[in-house]
């Protein structure tokens, strides 16, 4: 099943509806990072919250599209883990290391415009020293 | 003497003749303690004061109390059924266990009524030995068993409240507590065993999930000592509140907690560690943007 992915102002934001196979997940890994470019995106949602099991190669999936959304200029976050499977991910080992995460889709949001944010700050300190 | 009285005990081979007998027995012996009945468990009750049992207990509830477990120890020699007297043991148990009554005193104050009863036996009898010996072989057992029952019955009453204890320590073990708008904090005191890791970190999660903490304190001042696998256990909530969208800080790691950890190589860098509960929480004040100033800081000077 293909995964729906929004645009939302500068995000893209790719919301899970049901257990995926590991075709699906590299179709979505794909068209996710095509699309940064295409629309010029800053920050990628990936929400999870209707998936009850995470296996590694998932797992594997999102840290690869964090990095890789990175290379291409936009910011990725993953909401909407839940308690039973975060629980069950960090006993696998698993634990998404250098990829930021979120509780929800709202708090996705804050935090892609809180690094926005961030992000204009360092910028405006570059000119002020320059 | 003694020895002629056992010789002299015949029933053996008949094993109706002897309970028969045995019956005949506990009668007249029932009827012994009941005709002393007064004089006996005076005699009891003092004897347990001076052996400085039940302390707990002031004189007149000991006597109380003394009175009824002898009426309750005759009618279980009389009818030589135990229910009655289980079920005084229990609800005796219940009421002084409270109290701080030890396991030793109870069975130390049933042996002495043994050795009181067992006494004045030897005086009834001690012209006729070979009675005085048929008669004990009735009552030793019987007196055995009632202080078996006593005992075990006070030992079962004292396990099931330890048990009860542990079911409530276990559901008040792990509070998880907002203390600000997204802001839980979780003081963990006590050992922490797998089975109470396992049920700290699910609640932790379900509490990051409902309240929608962002930052979440936790607070191990109370933690005596850990080892790798709590440590280990430590470090996956950790992540999971982390996976969660929760940054998690650690506070209160005792001096020892610290040199044990650098011991045994456990990789805490991944881990926010503050010195104290205080810090903590202003560290996580910090982190969501609050700020705390005293009042007159925020009035405008007059």
């Amino acid at each position: 099943m293909e995964v729906p992915i929004l645009k939302q102002g500068h995000y893209l934001i790719a919301s899970i509806q049901s257990a995926l196979t590991d075709a699906d997940l590299s179709q979505l890994r794909e068209a996710l990072i095509e699309r940064v470019g295409r629309f010029r995106a800053r920050g990628v949602i990936v929400d999870v919250t209707a998936l009850d099991v995470m296996d590694s190669f998932a797992v594997r999936t999102l840290r690869d599209i964090a990095h890789m959304a990175r290379l291409r200029g936009a910011e990725t976050v993953i909401v909407g883990i839940q308690p039973e499977v975060a629980f069950a991910m960090v006993q696998l080992g698993l634990t998404l290391k250098g990829v930021s995460t979120a509780l929800d889709l709202e708090e996705g949001l804050l935090f892609l415009d809180h690094q926005a944010q961030l992000r204009i700050e360092r910028g405006s300190g570059r000119i002020d020293r320059g | 003497m003694a020895t002629k009285g056992k010789d002299a005990l015949p029933p053996q081979p008949d094993p109706q003749a002897l309970s028969e007998s045995t019956a005949a027995l506990l009668r007249e012996l029932v009827a012994h303690l009941r005709q002393n009945r007064t004089q006996l468990r005076e005699e009891w009750a003092r004897r347990i004061t001076r052996a400085q049992l039940l302390t707990a207990m002031t004189e007149e509830e000991i006597f109380a109390e003394a009175t009824s477990v002898y009426d309750n120890y005759v009618e279980a020699l009389e009818t030589g059924t135990f229910e009655a007297l289980q079920a005084y043991a229990r609800n005796l148990s219940e009421r002084i266990i409270p109290r701080g009554v030890e396991t030793h005193e109870v069975v130390g104050i049933v042996l002495l009524l043994r050795d009181v009863l067992a006494r004045s036996l030897f005086a009834k009898y001690h012209e006729d030995f070979d009675k005085l010996n048929r008669i004990l072989d009735a009552y030793e057992p019987a007196a055995n068993r009632i202080a078996n029952t006593v005992a075990v019955g006070f030992v079962q009453e004292r396990e099931r409240i330890i048990r009860q204890q542990q079911e409530a320590i276990r559901e008040l073990s792990t509070p998880v507590l907002q203390v600000r708008e997204r802001l839980l904090i979780l003081p963990i005191i006590g050992v922490i065993d797998p089975q109470r890791a396992r049920q700290l970190t699910e609640q932790l999660l379900r509490a990051i999930r409902t309240n929608r903490a962002k930052v979440v304190v936790i607070d191990i001042t109370g933690v005596a000592a850990m080892d790798s696998n709590v440590a280990n256990h430590l470090v996956q909530t950790v992540e999971a509140s982390r996976l969660l969208g929760a940054t998690v800080i650690v506070t209160g790691l005792s001096p020892e907690i610290a040199q044990t950890l650098v011991t045994i190589g456990v990789d805490l860098s991944e881990m926010a560690t503050v010195g104290d509960l205080q810090g903590g929480i202003e560290e996580a004040e910090r982190l969501l943007g609050y700020k705390v100033l005293p009042l007159e800081e925020l009035t405008p000077k007059a």
